[in-house]
């Protein structure tokens, strides 16, 4: 495949003055959101998405991803100025930004960040361009067999990867795709699960409904019972000679820009992990590289560089599988596929064939909105610092609202509000006790293409499981899916028969 | 915290349950020709949630879990007011939507949140209180043209309609 022409006439779509202005705005708002504390890029896109009905596919989706992308740079500022993560991915950032900030060094640590995401979301793009084409050739061939067992790959990582409780995160999975359920059947077209002969459950469960709530709403909540109390902002001299200062401390980074990079991106492939262990990974990695690690946590720029290289990798990373495979990598990303289905495109390969425009497009956009993204943040860092001081009670009501009317827009059914609300109270409830919430917004995204190729499969096999096993491409996949499945059942027994070890040798020692 | 977890499992697996038993009003078996029957999917995984809730329940039951062995409550008493007021607000405010409309219930919204709960200004309440609605006039009726639902305000649009929509 030629990757240049496709990437050039990706450009001239990234760069017509709409989605040029989009870029721009996008990343502005995706700065603005990450930098909030509690909100990161998922709940920006959730509740931003429906406001895209206005644009073509294509510049919706860019102008999201904008937003994507800006988040992650966002999410460093309050954790430097704040001392709280921006958004979950940006913890790491905390852990050397934060000391910086009180040693006086804010604005290096500012810049610092700025730049390795910018170095991080650049190495990412590139790998992604250069993945993503032939990857997409490859799974033209697949038929539904594969894209079940892909799906039950994807969630087969959170359960043997993803570190939440196991029965938690399975009753999560499942939640997810028996709500994905509700409405019309697919097949024999007859009225399925309508609780209470409400006439607002003949259309589904919209997915936005339940992203919304457990992203808007639900997160708002759980911000306003974890924030409570004052914090305090540090502040930031920003003069061009000290962000040249600042750059020329970055040079010492290069290597760990790098690590860091590679990090996130590949572990960004994954549904399950993502920016936030990503980037956790990476700062673990530039720790026991360095010659010496106690710097670290005191302030270090490389654990400032390494964490945001990484977790701006990693959202490039989750969405290689989104376009390619259409199977999301983030939820981020999940709701991104969930919104391709409402602008009418169907997701997964055939998008590299029939979609070009769309596909280059956003793969253009990328670069356009890292460059950005980059430079709306050394700017306007005064005004972000300004942002973090805007108390979150005139906030918070300005989200509630967008919430209600975003959540009417789609489906333009009062019904469907009530539900979001629902759905926002429920899964804070669900959340503070540590039910995870992105495998419920994957499930419910993928859940009507896991049922269809799923009764597709079997209705070929007649009946007969063994078919996923059976095939050359989605054997391997469903044999890795088992094992991932598993997986916590091996650790059990491990830690079992340890600790038999430990209590045998106990009564001698 | 304990008893919160446990009686989450008990709620989860209950309705599970009700999701198994309504997914039997479709086929839940083999349709010869058209493959497993359209209640199938729904009600082996509502089964599948039924078991996990009950190993959610088991596993808090034996104190493997940390909410079960936490001893902190899952609310403590400033915590539930806030988010009950909070939560109170919203449902107000979405069920003041069918009778004043989005464009009441807005700025209704706003005053209550704005000055009970976040105790701001009546300059600064108002404010948001006058420009949230309009903004979102603007946008969302004008550039989306979704109609928002107004309640008895309706009237009061008509004149508006004929300016922008026309």
């Amino acid at each position: 495949m030629d990757i240049i022409p496709h990437l050039l006439d990706g450009f001239l779509v990234a760069l017509q003055p709409t989605n040029l202005f989009l870029v721009i705005i996008g990343c502005a708002v995706g700065l603005f959101i990450g930098a909030m504390p509690g909100l990161g890029s998922v709940n920006g896109v959730a509740i931003l998405l429906p406001v895209t009905f206005i644009v073509p596919p294509t510049s919706a989706i860019i102008f999201l991803a904008a937003i994507y992308y800006g988040a992650m740079y966002g999410g460093a500022i309050s954790s430097i100025m704040l001392g709280i993560p921006g958004a979950s991915t940006a913890v790491a950032t905390t852990f050397d930004g934060r000391p910086m900030a009180t040693q006086g060094r804010a604005d290096v640590a500012l810049v610092a960040a700025a730049t390795a995401s910018f170095v991080g979301g650049t190495i990412s793009v590139i790998l992604f361009t250069a993945f993503a084409p032939p990857l997409a050739h490859v799974a033209l061939a697949f038929g539904s067999e594969e894209e079940f067992a892909l799906m039950m790959l994807a969630f087969s990582t959170f359960v043997g990867l993803g570190g939440d409780d196991i029965p938690k995160t399975i009753f999560s999975i499942l939640i997810g795709l028996v709500l994905s359920a509700v409405g019309l059947d697919i097949i024999s077209g007859a009225p399925r699960l309508i609780f209470g002969d409400l006439p607002g459950f003949y259309h589904g469960i919209n997915f936005l409904v339940l992203a919304i709530g457990i992203y808007g709403i639900g997160e708002i909540l759980w911000t306003i019972e974890s924030s409570r109390g004052e914090v305090e902002v540090s502040q930031a001299v920003v003069t061009f000679r000290r962000v040249l200062s600042a750059l020329k401390e970055m040079g010492g980074c290069v290597k760990t820009m790098i690590m860091g990079s590679l990090v996130g991106y590949f572990v960004g492939l994954l549904p399950a992990a993502g920016a936030t262990p990503g980037s956790i990974m990476a700062y673990g990695f530039a720790k026991t590289m360095s010659r010496n690690p106690d710097s670290f946590g005191k302030g270090n720029i490389q654990g400032v560089a390494a964490p945001e290289s990484a977790n701006n990798a990693a959202s490039t990373g989750s969405m290689l599988p989104m376009l390619t495979l259409g199977i999301p990598g983030s939820p981020t990303t999940a709701i991104l596929l969930g919104g391709m289905v409402i602008w009418g495109l169907e997701p997964g390969p055939r998008l590299f064939v029939d979609q070009t425009e769309f596909v280059w497009g956003l793969i253009a956009s990328l670069y356009v909105a890292n460059l950005f993204s980059l430079v709306l943040n050394v700017a306007f860092i005064p005004v972000f610092v300004w942002v973090l001081k805007l108390p979150f009670t005139i906030l918070a009501p300005v989200i509630f609202v967008l919430c209600v009317v975003g959540g009417y827009a789609p489906t333009q059914d009062m019904h469907d509000v009530w539900l979001m609300l629902l759905f926002g109270v429920v899964g804070y409830l669900l959340r503070k006790l540590d039910y995870p919430m992105a495998p419920m917004v994957l499930a419910i995204v993928l859940g009507p293409l896991a049922e269809s190729s799923l009764r597709q499969s079997l209705l070929l096999s007649r009946g007969s499981l063994t078919v996923f096993f059976e095939r050359p491409i989605s054997g391997p996949i469903m044999g890795i899916a088992v094992l991932l499945f598993l997986l916590p059942v091996f650790k059990a027994v491990q830690r079992r028969r340890a600790a038999s070890k430990e209590s045998e040798a106990g009564p001698h020692g | 915290m304990r008893r919160a977890e446990l009686l989450m499992a008990v709620v989860l697996a209950i309705f599970s349950g009700y999701l198994m038993w309504k997914s039997t009003e479709l086929p839940i078996g083999w349709v010869p020709d058209r493959g497993p029957g359209g209640g199938a999917f729904p009600f082996w995984l509502s089964t599948g949630m039924l078991l996990s809730s009950l190993w959610i329940f088991v596993r808090a039951v034996r104190g493997v879990t940390p909410q079960s062995q936490s001893t902190e409550p899952y609310f403590d008493s400033q915590s539930a007011v806030l988010v009950a007021l909070v939560v109170g607000a919203l449902t107000a405010m979405i069920g003041a939507i069918y009778w004043v409309g989005v464009y009441g219930a807005i700025p209704l919204f706003f005053v209550f949140y704005m000055k009970i709960i976040g105790r701001h200004s009546w300059l600064q309440t108002a404010a948001f209180a006058i420009l949230a609605p309009i903004v979102t006039f603007f946008f969302f009726e004008i550039l989306l043209n979704i109609t928002l639902p107004k309640g008895m305000t309706e009237p009061l649009f008509y004149p508006l309609y004929d300016i922008f929509l026309s």
